[in-house]
């Protein structure tokens, strides 16, 4: 389990460094495999508690059973849980029939950039990998981000050995990426070795299908798998030859240049 | 801005949303890592960096079935010429400009290792990226053109490898197709670029002559160059040392920061070299603070540890309720840090404007931040041909330098050549990280002998059961020295006496100690010669007041004996009472230059009520007093 703990080392250090370093932080949690991975390891680093809010950009979209464990969780684990909505784009009834783009958006951008204004967040942790998708893979472990949230890949900080960028002029943001490092393999390894609890829509519950990555219902598809336990996914990882966002929507094309660079996480 | 029309084809489309899955079809893939290896790949503009990383992708069967097959259709469709580059450079801006703008990640499993493969950008506009994806490797691969042969980036690439640390690489001349697999043009260019990296003592594990394009060694071993027996670039990434887990040099468990969330005060970070136990006896520097080790916590681990290594984050606790902060560094009492407030360095400039000679900066040494300034730069130094240029008083852009740099307060740090992580920094200039370096030198300053005593004296000093925390839960106050300095006439010592007067009459525990007590007193053996240079008679001040200081009081005082040479006395003071808080106020008539460090400057006639206010208004802020009598204290340095 080495590399495991080397990815741990790296993540928990990270975390200190952003609790240290910024007076107003909050941690995105999706309830998906990576952000509640990250939840996990906000408690290894800080010894059990979570010394800040979780934040939930709720499109009002997402898998019914998403909420209902969010809900047991925060309650069990003690959280910080704070929810956010564009409630003017719903009530002008946005949703995906108006375009993939158009609605994440709407809801998930606009809604993160909405509260991010509203409680006044100077730093933002989020579970991203590199390997998820091309733009990802070019990001940093503390990524500043403009006064609209727009992110300037052209031109991002140096990031020396463990010394990262901290400090930032006023109206400006940071987001903090731990698990840049971590494979979806990684995740599941993690998973399994801290016995992480985790939903089960990421197993195939005799239908033969199973999410791989969950979204918002409309535009999250499952996957054709047997896979029934977290040994059986992280055996089908190591022979799939699927990418693992091919089940979201809002990926194709240019879908996710276009997105980030305007704030998406 | 990104163009907002999509000028490319179809062709595109398929690399953008290419993801970097791991196609699983052999043993070398599938068998489970142990460990986990970052590589960044290096080199001037255009010799094959990305080609590379492709081809080492597509030879070992790393990427999605039939992708390549579907790529290659489409750019035959449209006339292009398929190349394996494309494949890692995600923006639309790198793909239409055809160069690689920043590092990518991208992760592939070989023989039981997880390898984490940065391709850093070769365009020297973007060296601050390739610095960035160098300083988290272990490992690095340089590549030359074998046709263009050494050009500016390789020699600066080489250069800072060496400087960034990274000591393990082999040298890839990429392109051998192009010179029809010569071996007299590879001995050429092995020759010039060895004798190039000897200059700074940098060994290359081997030169690997290949072809990224048509794959000779990357994957497969050419049969187009015979005359070469080495490894291939796949069994170099093997060959590569998982870098031996620094557990068996001197502890360094430099202080991340300080946790009470329950009963516990948690000490956090990250041990940088060596090991730590539980019953370890600990010497944080620079405070001279001591304790032993209580407990190793962990969340979610059981039984809880008991020790911790190299590379590990961890938590301790410690026997003694001792306040360190962020930033000290923990260390075996045989095995300290050097601690000044100057050191020599070589380093590298990243800013969007020029380092220079006297502007202040902040300096970071593991977890301290300190601001500094640029002493003096001793020479920039040319990476093409290693030459120096002298008598500079800024350092451009992408420029190597030598420099000193002095620190507002001690810092605790190592030589580069001993311990790493210790013994690097970065500079911040404004909001940004601006540039990097290794600490070549230490320099002796002028307060050394002192802060030697200091430091023998805490290690020795004996302690009653009642602590520093105790006082000052019982005094609603932390001990500290208010400092007045200032010429003759100033009114010192009227305002020295009013705020002795307000602090107590509001409750707390204040002294004035005046000079001239120890003048006929403690001083009475010292001779008129060893009056007149003051060195004597400011250390024993600072002793009194090292003393008082640990009693709990706030020890309220003037340099009134030093008389002109109070800037002297100052320094020697503060080195004593080191890491106590110093509130330093000067007074003068006029506006001349206070001492370095000076918290409160009162220039001209001084209203001594305004004053004491501002006085007071800064132990509060400083953390000395709470807000107020009763208050729950927050206290935010250490003592």
């Amino acid at each position: 389990m080495n590399h495991l703990r080397q990815l741990e080392d790296q993540s928990v250090y990270i975390l200190r460094e952003a609790y240290k370093n910024f007076d107003n932080l909050g941690m995105l949690w999706s309830m998906g495999k990576d952000s509640t991975v990250l939840l996990w390891l906000a408690r290894k680093a800080f010894f059990g508690q979570v010394p800040f809010p979780l934040l939930h950009v709720d499109t009002s979209y997402k898998i019914p059973a998403m909420i209902e464990y969010r809900d047991r969780i925060a309650r069990e684990w003690r959280l910080d849980l704070v929810v956010g909505q564009n409630k003017e784009a719903l009530a002008a009834g946005m949703n995906h029939t108006m375009g993939r783009v158009a609605c994440c958006t709407a809801l998930k951008t606009n809604g993160l950039k909405q509260l991010i204004e509203q409680k006044g967040y100077t730093g933002i942790i989020l579970g991203v990998r590199a390997d998820e998708e091309g733009t990802r893979a070019k990001e940093r472990y503390f990524s500043p981000r403009d006064k609209h949230g727009d992110w300037d890949f052209r031109d991002q900080p140096p990031e020396l050995w463990n010394q990262f960028k901290t400090t930032f002029p006023p109206g400006t943001h940071i987001r903090i990426h731990p698990l840049l490092d971590w494979t979806e393999i990684n995740i599941w390894e993690y998973i399994k070795y801290e016995n992480i609890p985790f939903m089960d829509l990421y197993l195939d519950k005799g239908d033969g299908t199973r999410y791989r990555s969950l979204g918002c219902a409309p535009c999250t598809t499952p996957i054709k798998s047997t896979a029934k336990t977290v040994d059986e996914i992280i055996d089908e990882l190591r022979h799939t030859t699927v990418a693992e966002r091919a089940g979201r929507a809002q990926d194709e094309g240019r879908g996710m240049e276009l997105l980030r660079k305007d704030g998406y996480m | 801005m990104l163009p907002v029309s999509i000028r490319l084809g179809p062709c595109w489309m398929v690399f953008l949303i290419l993801p970097y899955k791991i196609k699983v079809t052999m043993d070398n893939h599938t068998q489970k890592p142990s460990e986990s290896l970052n590589i960044v790949i290096v080199g001037h503009v255009d010799h094959g960096k990305s080609t590379l990383l492709g081809r080492l992708y597509a030879d070992t069967g790393s990427l999605p079935d039939g992708k390549i097959e579907k790529v290659q259709a489409i750019c035959r469709q449209q006339g292009k010429e398929f190349e394996y580059a494309f494949l890692f450079d995600a923006f639309l801006e790198e793909q239409e400009q055809g160069i690689t703008i920043d590092t990518a990640r991208t992760f592939f499993i070989w023989k039981g290792r997880q390898y984490i493969i940065i391709d850093a950008p070769g365009h020297k506009e973007f060296l601050k990226n390739m610095i960035s994806g160098a300083a988290r490797a272990e490992a690095a691969l340089l590549l030359i053109d074998a046709l263009e042969g050494v050009k500016e980036q390789s020699k600066k690439h080489g250069y800072l490898l060496s400087l960034l640390g990274v000591r393990q690489f082999a040298v890839v001349v990429n392109k051998m197709d192009l010179v029809g697999y010569r071996q007299d043009v590879f001995d050429g260019i092995e020759k010039e670029y060895r004798e190039f990296l000897g200059q700074f003592k940098a060994v290359p594990e081997y030169i690997i002559p290949v072809s990224a394009k048509l794959g000779d060694n990357i994957a497969n071993r050419s049969t187009n160059m015979p005359w070469y027996t080495g490894p291939t670039v796949l069994d170099q990434l093997s060959r590569f040392k998982k870098e031996a887990a620094r557990s068996e040099q001197p502890l360094r468990f430099p202080v991340q920061d300080v946790y009470k969330f329950d009963a516990r005060r948690i000490v956090a970070g990250r041990i940088t070299a060596g090991k730590l136990k539980v019953g370890d006896h600990l010497v944080f520097s620079p405070s001279n603070k001591r304790a032993n080790i209580r407990s190793v916590e962990a969340f979610n681990i059981d039984p809880p540890p008991t020790e911790g290594y190299a590379g590990q984050s961890i938590g301790i606790t410690l026997d003694e309720q001792i306040f360190v902060e962020r930033g000290e560094i923990a260390t075996h009492q045989d095995q300290l840090p050097s601690v000044s407030t100057a050191f020599r360095a070589n380093l590298f400039w990243l800013g969007k404007r020029p380092l220079e000679r006297g502007r202040k900066y902040q300096l970071r040494v593991a977890n301290k931040e300190v601001d500094c300034e640029v002493a003096t730069i001793h020479r920039i130094i040319d990476t093409m041909d290693l030459a120096q240029q002298q008598g500079s008083t800024t350092v451009n852009k992408n420029q190597v330098a030598e420099l000193t740099l002095r620190t507002k307060t001690p810092v605790a740090f190592d030589l580069s050549a001993s311990f790493e992580a210790t013994g690097r920094f970065v500079l911040v200039d404004e909001y940004d990280i601006a540039g990097g370096g290794i600490v070549t030198e230490l320099i002796h300053d002028d307060q050394e002998f002192l802060r030697e005593e200091a430091r023998r004296r805490d290690f020795a000093w004996v302690k009653g059961e009642v602590g520093v925390e105790d006082r000052a839960r019982q005094y609603g106050h932390r001990a500290a020295i208010v400092l007045f300095t200032g010429g003759r006439y100033t009114g010192k010592s009227l305002l020295a006496r009013q705020l002795e007067g307000r602090l107590v009459a509001d409750g707390r525990h204040a002294y004035l100690l005046d000079g001239e007590n120890l003048r006929r007193g403690l001083d009475a053996d010292l001779t008129d010669e060893e009056r007149g240079q003051t060195d004597e008679m400011a250390r024993r001040y600072g002793e009194v007041a090292r003393l008082l200081i640990d009693t709990g009081l706030i020890v309220v005082s003037t340099t009134n004996p030093f008389g002109l040479h109070y800037k002297e006395a100052v320094q020697a003071i503060r080195t004593l009472v080191h890491p106590a808080p110093v509130i330093a106020v000067h007074m003068s008539k006029t506006s001349e230059e206070p001492p370095p460090n000076t918290d409160i400057v009162l220039s001209g006639p001084t209203d001594l009520d305004k004053a004491t206010k501002q006085i007071m208004d800064e132990l509060k802020k400083r953390g000395v007093l709470a807000q107020a009598i009763g208050a729950k204290p927050t206290f935010q340095y250490s003592i």
